[in-house]
């Protein structure tokens, strides 16, 4: 319960710093972007908006900075993030609401699959260490976590959509009939398949790297040599003595990367134009549209933060010796 | 040393680092022309000339990618040098002496690691207005430093109960110079592979400001060729070498970053050796 306990504060005292560094780092940037914002929209949005920005920036206003503060906290949770400047007069929640799956979709499906694969890779790699599986599948993963995940994006364009013409060359949709339909519900496999095969081949070669490095460390611990010494079958030492002890460590990895694969779902996006939170954030940001870039940098962080703290959570399950505090 | 040698990963990757580094410092004596000319025909494909064509915009590729070589390799290697001194106090000094300072520094440390980096680094670089490299490679240094902090921190922890510690303790050393001249040589390997470490995460995510168009797009690096590449169709004109070449050069060094940074990881921790 104490462990729960400190994940959960860790979780908001986490939360509190990035609302915060999300309300500071406007303001603490050389050169006064917000002013530079203004400027820039200066006759494309109506008054009234423009007046509400100017408020929650802080500019005409005779609050401090410390009532400033108080006053965007209390905004931010209660879900009033204001209109967008790019996309005026839309929302920003409402925005963000339509771009939340596309994304979700894409990242899950990546990661998910990513992190299968490559322990099971890695798994087979340190069984069969130094063997010739293991010495094409170290540089390769070397590799594919050396790939800039943009320039794999673009090759794969290239090759399947522009070339080849197997898939749609962009977007999320075809018609835009949605999920209604199955012919819809296909359109959207079919443009959601060369984005998630990117994501995944990226993400892939850390997971194979540390699973074979984890395992190799579990492979030489001394259980492990006595149940091969006492005749337990091969396969049943590789499944249930190392690789099971060799994931755990993995799980912790598998939630901080989620900020990297979010990252990367942000360049994906923008080479395949997928209607997600990354190209989103990509708008906003080349469009200097602060309001709609805060939010959703809030979002991201949110997520990353919260699938960190389901994790921790499966921990207690998956690992006794957390459930009891290190006591036996 | 000699194992570092007889290592055919490390020596892949110190070859790969060598081969950059030497471009990098005859750039002017290897590109035939200057990489901002925009004096030739556009769009010329391969020739003796234009070893590897032209761009849309008249520049000479070759060129551009020889010099490019030198904006990846600087920032990777600055990068990797400020964030390993940020690694040393954080993590290596932190843990060293315990106490509220390591408290202080392990909780900073784990707010940076959950923060999703490259979309903090995205956020930021939005925010600065003037963004030459100096800018560019403090972004990346702050969101970069804190996963290596953590290995650090435990490894300098697990050094702190060593008996050969305990007698420099015990003879009197001042706590600076224990960290300063015993613990950090014998983490030498470690540091090592995360400095590698570092440098590729910066190569990685100052290519991918700069074709996002948040760098400096107007510097010949690696990153903006293919940012000009793509905002200038070059997939749908077929100019498909204006691509592929600088995605090719990234992923070479950052392979020569990364398996230098899996063979010392390997060379210090002999378990995981193959043969």
């Amino acid at each position: 319960m104490r462990y729960i306990l400190k994940r959960f504060l860790a979780l908001l005292l986490t939360g509190w710093v990035a609302l915060t560094a999300n309300f500071a780092l406007p303001r603490l940037m050389p050169g006064n972007p917000i002013q530079a914002m203004f400027a820039r929209f200066q006759g494309k949005i109506n008054p009234q908006a423009a007046n509400a920005l100017e408020i929650a920036f802080g500019l005409k206003t005779k609050q401090g900075i410390i009532g400033q503060y108080f006053t965007y906290l209390g905004h931010t949770l209660t879900g009033n993030f204001g209109f967008s400047l790019v996309f005026f007069p839309e929302k920003v929640t409402t925005l963000i609401g339509q771009a939340l799956p596309w994304t979700l979709g894409l990242v899950g499906f990546a990661t998910i699959l990513s992190f299968i694969i490559g322990t099971a890779i890695g798994a087979l790699a340190a069984w069969r260490r130094g063997g010739a599986f293991d010495s094409v599948m170290v540089p390769m993963g070397v590799m594919m976590g050396a790939m800039p995940v943009f320039w794999i994006g673009l090759l794969v364009v290239y090759v399947f959509a522009f070339k080849l013409g197997w898939f749609p060359i962009i977007g999320s949709q075809g018609g835009g009939q949605g999920l209604q339909s199955i012919s819809g519900f296909a359109e959207v496999i079919d443009h959601a398949i060369l984005p998630a095969i990117t994501l995944t081949v990226v993400s892939l070669g850390g997971y194979i790297i540390l699973m074979r490095n984890n395992m190799i460390a579990v492979l030489g611990e001394d259980y492990v040599k006595y149940a091969r010494a006492k005749g337990v079958p091969s396969g049943v030492v590789a499944y249930r003595y190392a690789a099971r002890n060799a994931i755990l460590p993995n799980l912790t990895t598998f939630a901080l990367a989620l900020g990297f694969v979010v990252a990367g779902a942000i360049f994906v996006e923008n080479v395949f134009d997928y209607p997600g939170i990354g190209l989103l954030l990509y708008q906003a940001v080349t469009g200097l549209d602060y309001p709609l870039m805060q939010a959703l940098f809030l979002i991201i962080v949110v997520g990353v933060l919260l699938a960190n703290f389901i994790v921790d959570l499966l921990y207690v399950i998956l690992d006794p010796r957390i459930r009891t505090d290190g006591r036996s | 040393m000699k194992t570092f040698l007889h290592n055919r990963r490390a020596m892949t990757g110190l070859g790969l680092l060598v081969f950059f580094a030497i471009v990098a410092i005859f750039s002017s004596s290897i590109a035939p022309y200057s990489p901002t000319d925009i004096n030739f025909t556009p769009m010329l494909g391969f020739s003796a000339k234009h070893l590897l064509g032209s761009t849309p915009q008249g520049q000479d590729i070759f060129s551009q990618l020889v010099y490019g070589t030198r904006d990846s390799l600087l920032v990777g290697v600055v990068t990797a040098a400020i964030i390993t001194a940020i690694q040393l106090v954080t993590g290596v000094f932190a843990g060293y002496i315990g106490g509220w300072i390591d408290g202080l520094f392990s909780a900073v440390t784990n707010i940076f690691l959950v923060l999703p980096g490259l979309v903090l680094l995205i956020v930021i670089t939005s925010y600065v207005s003037s963004k030459g490299l100096p800018e560019i490679i403090a972004v990346l240094a702050i969101t970069g430093w804190a996963w290596g902090a953590r290995v650090l921190r435990s490894q300098a922890m697990s050094l702190r109960d060593r008996p050969y510690i305990e007698a420099a303790r015990m003879s009197g050393e001042r706590r600076w110079r224990i960290v300063v001249a015993h613990v950090v040589p014998n983490m030498s390997g470690i540091l090592l592979a995360n400095f590698f470490g570092a440098a590729l995460y910066a190569i990685l995510g100052e290519a991918g400001l700069d074709f996002l168009g948040l760098g400096n797009i107007n510097e010949v690096s690696w990153g903006s060729m293919l940012y000009w590449a793509q905002s200038g169709n070059a997939l749908l004109l077929g100019e498909w070498a204006y691509l592929l070449f600088p995605g090719v050069c990234i992923l070479l060094l950052g392979t020569g970053f990364g398996l230098l940074n899996f063979a010392v990881d390997e060379i210090s921790d002999p378990r995981l050796r193959g043969f």
